[in-house]
């Protein structure tokens, strides 16, 4: 809320040496958050006086219509300025800066010549005096002695405070509770303007025309004031003391009526409304919308109205949405001369979906929704009501109430707990202290106190509450520091550590991690060529852009995006892994009742919340493109292939103590000749290899690119495992060569190899291969190391097993020793 | 052998002033046959001390030994300085440019995100706390409802929420990572002390600082006696791990509707006071939906935004660099180590 300096000091003695940024520092300290401060007129010099327009004088022959203006300055000669602006006539009272003053901008008045005429001045609009941004014609006052300084008549020179209040402290949208507020910070004298109100003398006036008022739905209300008033003037425009503090408060000044309830809402709190009470037929009612279909509202437009939307009705229409917005038709206008004042303390959460099903918030339904003080309602209409008598010249009828009487709570509490619960020993003169800045009255003494809540703070209630208010009025740094510690023992879990390590492995190999937004499109996943569970996404209600309203089934979109921009921006070899979440929309979403939270919920309850939270894979995914190894004045590099990508997927899955399976596979978005497929225990947990050259070519990127995925979180978690025994006995090393069909795999074949050279066999590599050989063939070449851990190996012995290996291969899968 | 005081001294002259005057190893390497080898004169004279009277053979002994010692030693020094000449030649051909460049594989690096979180993981890790994750895709119950914003509490809207269809299935994209602390509230007795890391939702568009996606930390406690004073210890220590021994940390009264009292912290780190994130003691009524005994127990919350703290830490000025990927900022910051 924006809050006027001056305004503040009306109810809070400020110490005349603060600064404004000292006044700003203690509403800080309190808990309100300084958004900005505006120094009004602090680049404004004069002179800047009130003129009166003698003769108007219209030249034409230039590109816009122009005035020349003759002014009476109070000098007793006149002066004549050049105005581009039409909003005002002969005898209209205006501000004048006088050449020598200075405006906001730096922008210095002198006369100069200009259309022809000597302009000796300038007519001032509000924004060229920077106390609004009303800029489609300049001031005209309402009043003011000609000659007179307009600086001081307007209270220019003014600090503007804009300042956040948070929801649980509807108290503080006005300068009523702001002022409390500074006057606790700065530990000085306050005032309430609630309290200045005269009450009693207005209640004291009754008369059957006053408006009479019903609470028909008490869950909307418990306490509605209606006064009366007649012949209203409406031509009176706002004094221009008023029209300055709401407009420095951030709103516009309409009309003195509508002013004046405005500048009781900001002053007090309580939002008002007045309703031109010729319209009303019968009396005011509070009421749901029930059959009422429709209300056009001030802002004209036609709104269609839910069932349960809160209203202000007469007997036989609907006049306004409750604490929202006044209806058009019962608008005070400039014909009205009969007002209903309207204050109420509506239902926050009826008020609040009021405005949220209308799309609607208003200053009112700001306030009501953080809770307005009950005992307001009486207080504010009977202060606006006097201010319409006072400044309107209306003649006062008399109120109508309902609802039940407003009493503060007492409550008690103990200061051991909340010194307990701050960590910081109270006295019992600092918690009586600093609750009675905030208006509560504290009875009793000890640790033990009874305290009687202001009607205006409904969010004290428990011991927290109260432990919260006086801890931040004696100061939240006052409070010591603790260090406590938890349990021993705390570590990684295995998912987390396996997180970390294969990050920081992918890493140390020259992969770039990304963290990429979670949010695709279907044209994205049609390129990939996703299918089955990965062509199933959630669609976002609202999504950011409505170009990417799907959430990720699998890493690749994004990563390749990400590719994709790295490569736009100049880069060519590149390879980015990234550790996310996917989100499959593979199980039905059940409508689910949720419960309540007034107390832990049933197993049961809880179990179904869960159960509804669909299941999350985490998955690790890389790409590559261009060289791995880099080419530079050594030589030539080596490009990234899909060997590399197979590797990655094996490595990450080996890395976690799990033995897998390979085969070659056909899925989107790889190649199909060249995705591998892993499993283990049976469970496909990755893919890799490259992409397919459809979707290299449509996304752009380098050819040959590659990809992997594994699901991070389908890897099982390995048991413990036994060293393997190191021999130190010699090793034999059988170096064979097989030709087999080009259609069995290698892995195939090694097995095979491992199989039959029985348990001396420590390890077996792959040296070579040659697929030239033709007929649909290929030779492979292994290296086969076997050694004994109690004797050194005799070549008879090693060419025996080298012989039952090569036999199995041949049985298992057709491969003869290479001639 | 008829032996020669003047002759021994004579021959140890020239086996000196030979090795003095031998230009290469090669050289060397033919004076030591002629002057220290078992052929030498001076070794033939040593094989003939045999044949001397005991007096003369000690008195001979004694010369001859010192001669042939001094011949070793110098050719010895000879060798050496020989060896180190010839070196310095070969080697000085060999010499590379060591400052070429030679990195021929690609540089990896951690996105700094990571390595902020594992940096926080491990220094509450060292004061026993666990590390708590949880879905991205939430229940609105444990996003909303348990952490005491109800439907139409202002809260809710403060927050711009991602929603997924079917509305009614009440899924959101997390907006905080406090479900996390109500999953574990529900599913472990206290004393709970966890931080959750993780990827959060709010539908702020993407500019010089916001972002739709982005990560939290958060802290919880819950045991016996715990005070504000703990939650303010704590927030200390955790920001002097990461911002440095230097900087001061301050609570300001603030609003949430899952801690009361709540406050705001800022630190002061490079001379000005900068907002660092929330904290509170957890309202009770969180913890009643969480079924924690309120009369044993209480606790602390804190959340602070990763995206905010690395901007603050590293002087980032736009959030851009961190979302897009882009590898020449990633791979800055290496994988961490400092």
């Amino acid at each position: 809320m924006k809050v006027p300096l001056s305004w503040l000091k009306e109810f809070v003695s400020v110490p005349v040496k603060a600064t404004p940024e000292q006044i700003a520092q203690a509403f800080v300290n309190v808990g309100f958050e300084i958004e900005d401060i505006e120094y009004q007129g602090k680049d404004l010099k004069g002179p800047l006086l009130v003129g009166k327009v003698l003769s108007i004088e219209e030249l034409s022959g230039h590109k816009k219509p122009i005035r020349y203006v003759g002014l009476d300055l109070g000098s007793g000669k006149s002066r004549f300025v050049i105005c581009g602006a039409r909003n005002f006539k002969v005898n209209d009272l205006v501000v004048v800066a006088i050449p020598g003053a200075v405006l906001p901008g730096n922008f210095v008045i002198a006369a100069r010549e200009t259309y022809g005429k000597i302009s000796d001045g300038m007519i001032c609009s509000a924004k060229e005096l920077g106390i609004n941004d009303e800029h489609t014609g300049i001031i005209v006052l309402p009043e003011g002695k000609v000659g007179s300084d307009a600086i001081k008549l307007l209270e220019i020179n003014d600090v503007i405070f804009d300042i956040a209040i948070n929801p649980d402290r509807g108290y503080a949208m006005s300068v009523r509770g702001l002022a409390r507020e500074l006057a606790a910070a700065l530990n000085c004298k306050y005032s309430d303007p609630a309290s200045k109100v005269q009450v009693k003398k207005l209640n004291a006036i009754k008369s059957s025309k006053a408006i009479p008022v019903k609470i028909e739905d008490k869950t909307g209300a418990d306490q509605i004031f209606i006064r009366t008033l007649d012949q209203v003037n409406t031509k009176i425009p706002t004094p221009l003391w008023l029209q300055r503090r709401i407009e420095k408060c951030g709103m516009r000044s309409i009309s003195l009526a509508v002013d004046i309830t405005n500048y009781v809402m900001l002053e007090l709190g309580q939002p008002l409304h007045a309703f031109d009470a010729d319209v009303i037929t019968g009396g005011l009612r509070v009421v749901r919308a029930n059959k009422f279909a429709k209300l056009v509202t001030l802002d004209k437009v036609e709104r269609k109205l839910s069932t349960d939307n809160l209203l202000i009705c007469d007997a036989n229409s609907a006049l306004a949405l409750a604490g929202t917005m006044g209806g058009l038709a019962s608008e005070v206008t400039s014909q009205t001369s009969k007002i209903a004042l309207e204050a109420a303390h509506f239902d926050p959460i009826s008020i609040a979906r009021n405005s949220r099903f209308h799309k609607l918030s208003s200053e009112a339904s700001r306030r009501i929704e953080r809770n307005t003080d009950p005992a307001l309602t009486e207080i504010a209409s009977a202060r606006a009501a006097q201010l319409l008598i006072d400044l309107a010249g209306a003649k006062y009828l008399g109120s109508s109430s309902a609802g039940l009487v407003v009493k503060p709570r007492k409550i008690k509490i103990s200061i051991q707990k909340v010194s307990e619960l701050i960590g910081s020993e109270y006295t019992s003169k600092q918690v009586k202290d600093a609750l009675n800045l905030i208006g509560c009255k504290i009875t009793g003494s000890g640790t033990n106190i009874t305290v009687e809540v202001p009607t205006w703070r409904p969010d004290l209630v428990s011991t927290a509450d109260f432990a919260e208010e006086i801890a931040r009025l004696v100061g939240y740094e006052q409070i010591p520091l603790r260090l406590p510690t938890g349990k021993s023992g705390a570590k990684l879990s295995t998912m987390q550590n396996r997180k970390r390590q294969i990050a920081l492995m992918l890493a140390n190999q020259g992969f770039t991690e990304v963290i990429n937004y979670p949010f695709v499109n279907q044209e994205l996943v049609d390129v990939l060529g996703f299918t089955g569970d990965r062509a199933k996404s959630f669609k976002l209600a609202n999504p950011m852009a409505e170009d990417f309203p799907l959430l990720r089934t699998h890493l690749l979109p994004g990563l390749l995006t990400t590719l994709s921009r790295n490569i736009n921006r100049g880069a060519k070899d590149l390879a980015l892994f990234e550790i996310g979440s996917v989100f499959r929309n593979i199980s039905p979403l059940n409508k689910i009742e949720l419960p309540t939270t007034e107390r832990k919920p049933s197993q049961k309850a809880i179990d179904s919340i869960y159960a509804s939270v669909p299941n999350q894979l985490l998955f690790i995914a890389g790409v590559s493109c261009g060289e791995k190894y880099l080419s530079n004045w050594q030589g030539a590099g080596s490009k990234f292939e899909w060997s590399d990508a197979v590797f990655k997927a094996a490595e990450i899955i080996e890395s976690t103590g799990n033995k897998y399976e390979v085969i070659g596979t056909d899925l989107a978005p790889w190649h199909p000749g060249r995705c591998a497929e892993f499993k283990v225990a049976g469970k496909v947990v990755a893919h890799a290899g490259e992409l397919h050259p459809r979707v290299i070519e449509k996304l752009n990127l380098p050819s040959r690119t590659c990809a992997f995925a594994v699901i991070l979180s389908g890897l099982p978690e390995a048991k413990i495992s036994a060293a393997p025994k190191i021999w130190s006995m010699p090793a034999a090393v059988q170096d064979i060569a097989l030709v087999v069909s080009k259609n069995v795999a290698a892995s195939d074949i090694e097995e095979s190899l491992k199989k039959g050279a029985g348990e001396l066999l420590e390890s077996i590599s792959l040296f070579d291969r040659y697929d030239q050989i033709g007929d649909e063939k290929v030779s492979l070449a292994f290296t086969l190391t076997f050694r004994a851990a109690d004797r050194t190996l005799t070549a008879e012995e090693v060419s025996g097993y080298r012989d039952e290996a090569v036999k199995r291969a041949g049985k298992d899968c057709g491969a003869v020793l290479r001639a | 052998m008829a032996l020669d005081k003047a002759q021994i001294e004579q021959e140890l002259a020239n086996a000196l002033s030979a090795i003095s005057k031998a230009a290469d190893l090669d050289a060397l390497k033919q004076i030591r046959i002629e002057f220290v080898g078992d052929k030498s004169p001076l070794a033939k004279a040593n094989q003939a001390l045999g044949s001397l009277e005991a007096t003369q053979r000690a008195e001979f002994g004694k010369l001859i030994g010192q001669a042939r010692a001094s011949v070793n030693s110098a050719f010895e020094l000879r060798s050496n300085d020989l060896s180190d000449k010839r070196d310095l030649v070969a080697l000085q051909t060999e010499k590379v440019d060591v400052s070429l460049p030679v990195r021929r594989v690609l540089k990896g690096g951690l996105h700094p995100l990571t390595i902020l979180t594992n940096e926080i993981s491990d220094l509450f890790i060292g004061i026993g706390y666990s590390i708590a994750e949880g879905p991205e895709l939430e229940s609105e119950w444990l996003n909303f409802d348990a952490l005491n914003i109800p439907a139409d509490h202002p809260a809710r809207t403060m927050q711009d929420t991602f929603f997924v269809e079917p509305i009614e299935a009440k899924l959101v994209l997390r907006t905080h990572t406090s479900p996390v602390q109500i999953r574990t509230m529900l599913n472990q007795k206290p004393p709970i002390y966890v931080i959750c890391p993780g990827k959060t939702y709010r539908a702020d568009e993407l500019d010089a600082t916001h972002t739709p996606v982005f990560h939290q930390v958060e802290g919880l406690v819950v045991d016996e006696n715990i005070a504000m004073s703990d939650l303010k210890g704590t927030l200390d220590y955790f920001a002097k791990s990461i911002f440095g021994n230097n900087v001061k940390t301050r609570l300001r009264p603030s609003f949430f509707p899952f801690t009361e009292p709540s406050a705001e912290v800022d630190i002061f780190f490079n001379g000005r006071w900068i907002e660092w994130g929330g904290c509170g003691m957890v309202n009770e009524k969180v913890l009643v939906a969480c079924g924690v005994d309120t009369k044993k127990y209480s606790g602390f919350a804190f959340g602070m935004g990763l995206e905010r703290t690395l901007m603050v830490k590293h002087g980032i000025a736009d959030m851009h660099d961190i979302v897009e990927g882009d590898v020449r900022f990633t791979q800055s910051f290496g994988v961490g180590i400092k």
